[in-house]
């Protein structure tokens, strides 16, 4: 565990430093739509990662080019993590649409958005 | 030609009526529950012969867009999947001829988004059991949670609430499955589980590889509701509204476990991975635990849909218990469990439908011996279904609780021999404080005297009609049935089913 260690994966020490925070955010913050942010940060985390694992040192993007001549996959970066991370990302576009209709939902019924609040008034 | 579309079939079927459902809903409300019936109907023969067909001729495979398997997505109907999709269909069947009056009796204005919302469930559900790609399980899996999430949400004043901490909670899981799957493709290059399990004992031993495992088996556990990450299914289930909970108890957490087991039995080497992390072992402790706590939460809730809400922790915890253990046995336990808790839970859940229909509650507390004579068979229904979920002789919950001690004397789990005894002495306790109840005249108190009606003799008949009383009788019948055939049930269908690992 020496520097090189630490700088030679400071992508990855970001990305697990998005996935904590995302993660504080859903189960520490009280404030539900924090949480919902907090679930945002946390699937960015993730594609980023999908998106750390594709990348290659001098290579170009995977559309094949003649002109360049060259077919050896070595030449271009993997695209197929960038699709899979096309469908996470509507998932998660989905996944935020369905909790902010929830949230309208329960704000229209108990008036708060504070989960301490609202835990009182479901009483 | 039909034979090789199979894997595809069913899960097809559910996700287009998906969305023909709103299409002819918005121009004929009426047309919504007629069509989203037509569809189940329809899925329950392709998956009957789809099990037929595996169990006959092996595996059928279907590549997606003419793409050869590791490169393409492939879509498996094994022995394993095919089963489970019949079962899936058969329960949505009975629950959706359940749900005519009691959806029109819950929320009569949101009849044309809610079928929809089941059938997007169902979608998910079959489409997570016939995939055999990694990333494509979590797109139906993520497909059935976002359904989930609705059909959490149509229910009692509560439910919003309930159904926003299970899509956080939810998220998270599907978002730990997502990373796990993203550690396993980094390292082996693949997402077809065949290829993966061909790549895996080369790579084994790189801790990203096991590390990508335990996130996978951790978000799956968190949507499965393995104790201790169970924490979101008691306020869930027990706020939405009878149909979905009737739908989403019985499948909902089974197909998690479906997932658990095609990956620590089919994708990975369950005894190559217990060498290096002890993955089952933790598994079938926390499972011991789930079976304890669950029992005991269930023993001190005073209303029955929560009670039973929390005996599915209790029950997960079984089957859990028997994919721990890892051993023919425990797996044959495991999977039959998941076949008998599916159909007690169901017919636990149409009860407490019909308790609310009829009575407008099912507060425990509030039930009498009346009951017994004013709702006959509901009654009867619910004593099958308690005699199952205790395990009694005659029942299908006997039978699996068998193999699961069984496994447990096998590999020389003894503690978990007798949590499992335990766990049934507990199900007992507080299946019998409600049979007790109902059955039982003369209760102490002074409750009794102060009867409206001044009398025992004058009981009105307020039994459920018969298109909600029918689906209720069917499963309590099939677990005496399924109590009767599951000798013939291991030897010839499940038999098939355990991994060449084991």
């Amino acid at each position: 565990m020496g520097i090189e260690f630490i700088a030679g994966h400071n992508l990855y020490w970001i990305i697990s430093l998005l996935l904590l925070v995302g993660l504080y955010g859903m189960l520490a913050k009280r404030n539900l739509v924090k949480k919902l942010i907090g679930m945002n940060i946390f699937q960015t985390a993730i594609i980023l990662f999908y998106i750390a694992g594709a990348s290659k040192w001098n290579a170009t993007v995977p559309v094949i080019d003649p002109a360049l001549g060259s077919v050896d996959p070595a030449d271009y970066i993997n695209p197929l993590p960038h699709t899979l991370m096309l469908t996470a990302i509507v998932v998660s576009v989905a996944t935020t649409g369905v909790g902010f209709a929830l949230l309208i939902s329960i704000y229209r019924r108990y008036r708060t958005l504070d989960e301490d609040t609202l835990l009182k008034r479901m009483r | 030609m039909i034979e090789a579309n199979l894997p595809l079939l069913v899960p097809l079927t559910f996700l287009i009526s998906a969305l023909v459902i709103p299409l002819i809903g918005l121009r004929v409300p009426g047309a919504a529950y007629p069509l989203a019936l037509a569809a189940v109907l329809a899925t329950i023969p392709i998956a009957g012969f789809g099990l037929y067909r595996v169990m006959d001729g092996g595996p059928v495979s279907y590549t997606l867009g003419g793409w050869e398997a590791p490169i393409g997505i492939e879509f498996v109907l094994d022995p394993l999947a095919s089963f489970l999709t019949l079962l899936v269909t058969v329960v949505s069947c009975l629950v959706l001829i359940h749900a005519r009056h009691v959806a029109s009796v819950e929320h009569p204005d949101k009849q044309v988004p809610y079928y929809s919302l089941v059938l997007l469930l169902l979608a998910g559900f079959c489409g997570i059991m016939a995939t055999g790609d990694l990333f494509n399980l979590y797109v139906f899996l993520e497909i059935s949670s976002l359904a989930g999430y609705g059909l959490v949400a149509i229910g009692d004043k509560r439910s919003p609430v309930s159904a926003y901490r299970y899509l956080i909670l939810g998220s998270v899981g599907t978002g730990f499955y997502l990373l796990g799957t993203g550690f396993i493709y980094v390292m082996s290059g693949s997402l077809n589980m065949a290829d993966v399990a061909r790549i895996l004992p080369q790579i084994l031993d790189q801790p990203a590889v096991l590390a990508g495992l335990i996130l996978m088996v951790t978000g799956i556990g968190l949507k499965t509701a393995l104790f201790p990450l169970h924490f979101w299914l008691p306020d869930a289930y027990s706020s939405a509204s009878s149909v979905s909970s009737a739908l989403l108890a019985p499948l909902g957490t089974k197909v998690g476990a479906y997932v658990l087991i095609r990956i620590l039995f089919f994708v990975f080497d369950p005894a190559a991975v217990e060498q290096r992390v002890p993955i089952t072992s933790v598994i079938a402790w926390l499972s011991a635990g789930g079976v304890l706590y669950g029992s005991l939460m269930a023993l001190a809730q005073q209303e029955f849909k929560r009670m039973l809400a929390y005996s599915s922790v209790a029950q997960i915890g079984y089957i859990g218990l028997g994919l721990g253990m890892a051993n023919p046995l425990g797996f044959t336990g495991a999977v039959l469990h998941i076949l008998n808790h599916a159909l007690m839970k169901a017919a636990l859940f149409l009860v407490a439908g019909n308790l609310r229909v009829q009575l407008g509650h099912s507060n425990i507390a509030a039930m009498d011996h009346r009951l017994s004579r004013q709702m006959p068979w509901s009654m009867a229904a619910l004593v099958v279904g308690a005699l199952s979920m205790i395990g009694l002789p005659p029942t299908a919950g006997f039978f699996s609780k068998w193999y699961l001690v069984l496994g447990g004397i096998q590999g020389s789990y003894w503690v978990f021999v007798g949590v499992i005894l335990l766990g049934g002495l507990l199900n007992a306790i507080y299946f019998f404080r409600v049979v007790e109840r109902v059955y039982l005249p003369f209760r102490r108190g002074p409750s009794n005297q102060a009867a409206p009606n001044g009398g025992q003799e004058v009981v009105e008949n307020r039994e459920a009609r018969f298109s909600m009383l029918a689906p209720t009788l069917v499963l309590a019948g099939a677990l005496l049935a399924l109590g009767l055939a599951s000798s013939f049930l291991v030897n010839r269908v499940i038999h098939h089913m355990i991994p060449a690992g084991l």
